[in-house]
């Protein structure tokens, strides 16, 4: 009887430890695709504001544009490309790994910015 | 004097000095006239007053041509909400020239966004102007994310290259580049190896007295590299116009006029028919400059080009569209 208590509450605590990372996973994955950190950065008057800027893995940028012409974020090694950005649109970005990632805008190359994850 | 003549006379001034240092060339910007008449006088562009008779020797090798730019059609922010009706005019004040122009040459962003309906109203409007035949090089508005492959479906005349190409006209060699395309982090305008040794190869054949025009969308000149506004090689395409009597090169881009002479080789720049941009380094940026809504049409404007074969010059006339 109390053996048979013990196997099913063991069974009930193995359920529990299986259950939890489930319910976690969720949460996680959500938290690394909007609700985690975020960072951000304007185009005004032709620039990238703020130009470099330092951020933990798992950070999501927006890049917002400003100005009345349209903008393009592409990354110097081609790993991000935001095609043309009209003004009040964005451009968000998930930057995983740790690195110095340049980038600037390929309609107007005199624009230039760097997003360091560390 | 009325405000073109007034342009025109600071066209000639300009054209006076050497030209060569920057605050020389500023000089040269001009505000209140837009719309300049090309003519070609013994192949060499000289500049007129628009309106104004140039002196012609009733040769049949003289012709007129027209030259517009960045009409961005698609443009809609405060500047200009309404690049079409702008656009139209442009088409009106051509169709009143004096001189019925051959062509027309558009120098680039054409449209905004690079987007079909874009292209299609501008060639919609352009088929009421005078003049049927229309040659285009694209601005970095026509190439945006499809590294120009609509822009060449639509205006490509030469099957080979990213959109260069030549053609002759009642003695004068023109020649179309673009500078807009493969663009690197932090540079200027580009033309590219493999356009520059199309170009040498283009130009070897010619007699030296043969009259050049040349035409691209960012100036082939240094007027201020800190917007982007140059072209990192042009030094090069150049040199390859060495040899030539005279060269004429017209470029967009700036949404201004202005004018340099640098020994045989005459550039210009044309205004928009879109929105005005601020003179070099007087603003925070090169965006679209706000001006009142009455004063718009005057800073907008063609570029009107006689060629009339004996004389040494282009006739080169900025209309505005006020």
């Amino acid at each position: 009887m109390i053996g048979k208590f013990l196997r099913s509450t063991g069974f009930g605590l193995a359920i529990m430890v299986f259950v939890l990372p489930m319910l976690g996973s969720p949460s996680i994955a959500g938290a690394a695709q909007g609700s985690g950190p975020t960072a951000s950065v304007k185009i005004d008057n032709f620039s990238f504001g703020p130009q470099n800027l330092t951020v933990h893995p798992g950070t999501t940028v927006t890049w917002t544009n400003r100005d009345d012409i349209p903008h393009t974020v592409v990354s110097t090694d081609g790993i991000f490309n935001s095609k043309a950005r009209d003004t009040d649109e964005q451009f968000s970005f998930t930057f995983s790994k740790p690195g110095t990632y340049s980038y600037f805008c390929s309609i107007h190359p005199k624009m230039t910015g760097t997003i360091v994850v560390q | 004097m009325s405000s073109q003549e007034k342009v025109v006379e600071q066209h000639l001034q300009a054209g006076q000095e050497d030209g060569i240092d920057r605050r020389g060339f500023l000089k040269c910007m001009a505000w209140a006239g837009t719309g300049l008449v090309w003519t070609l006088s013994g192949g060499i562009p000289v500049s007129k007053a628009f309106g104004h008779h140039v002196p012609r020797h009733g040769k049949t090798e003289d012709f007129a041509f027209v030259q517009i730019s960045d009409s961005h059609m698609g443009f809609n922010k405060p500047a200009n909400q309404d690049v079409t009706a702008t656009l139209q005019a442009a088409v009106d004040k051509i169709n009143a020239l004096p001189q019925r122009p051959e062509f027309l040459i558009h120098t680039g962003d054409i449209s905004h966004l690079s987007r079909t309906e874009q292209f299609d109203t501008v060639d919609q409007i352009l088929k009421g102007a005078s003049a049927k035949d229309v040659f285009f090089v694209p601005g970095e508005h026509d190439v945006i994310d499809d590294n120009g492959k609509a822009y060449l479906e639509r205006y490509g005349r030469n099957p080979s290259g990213a959109g260069w190409y030549s053609f002759d006209h009642k003695g004068v060699h023109f020649i179309a580049l673009v500078n807009v395309l493969n663009l690197k982090s932090g540079g200027l305008g580009s033309l590219g190896g493999e356009q520059l040794e199309w170009m040498e190869r283009d130009v070897k054949p010619l007699k030296s007295s043969t009259p050049i025009v040349v035409f691209a969308h960012i100036p082939l000149w240094s007027v201020y590299p800190e917007w982007g506004w140059g072209t990192e090689d042009s030094a090069q395409a150049l040199g390859y116009l060495k040899k030539f009597g005279s060269v004429t090169v017209l470029n967009g881009h700036i949404h201004q006029t202005m004018q340099k002479v640098e020994g045989s080789v005459m550039f210009h720049t044309a205004m928009s028919t879109a929105f005005p941009q601020p003179q070099p380094g007087k603003a925070d940026s090169p965006g679209p400059m706000k001006v009142p809504e009455d004063q718009l049409r005057s800073v907008l404007g063609i570029t009107d080009v006689s060629c009339v074969h004996g004389q040494h010059s282009l006739a080169v006339v900025n209309s505005n569209l006020a």
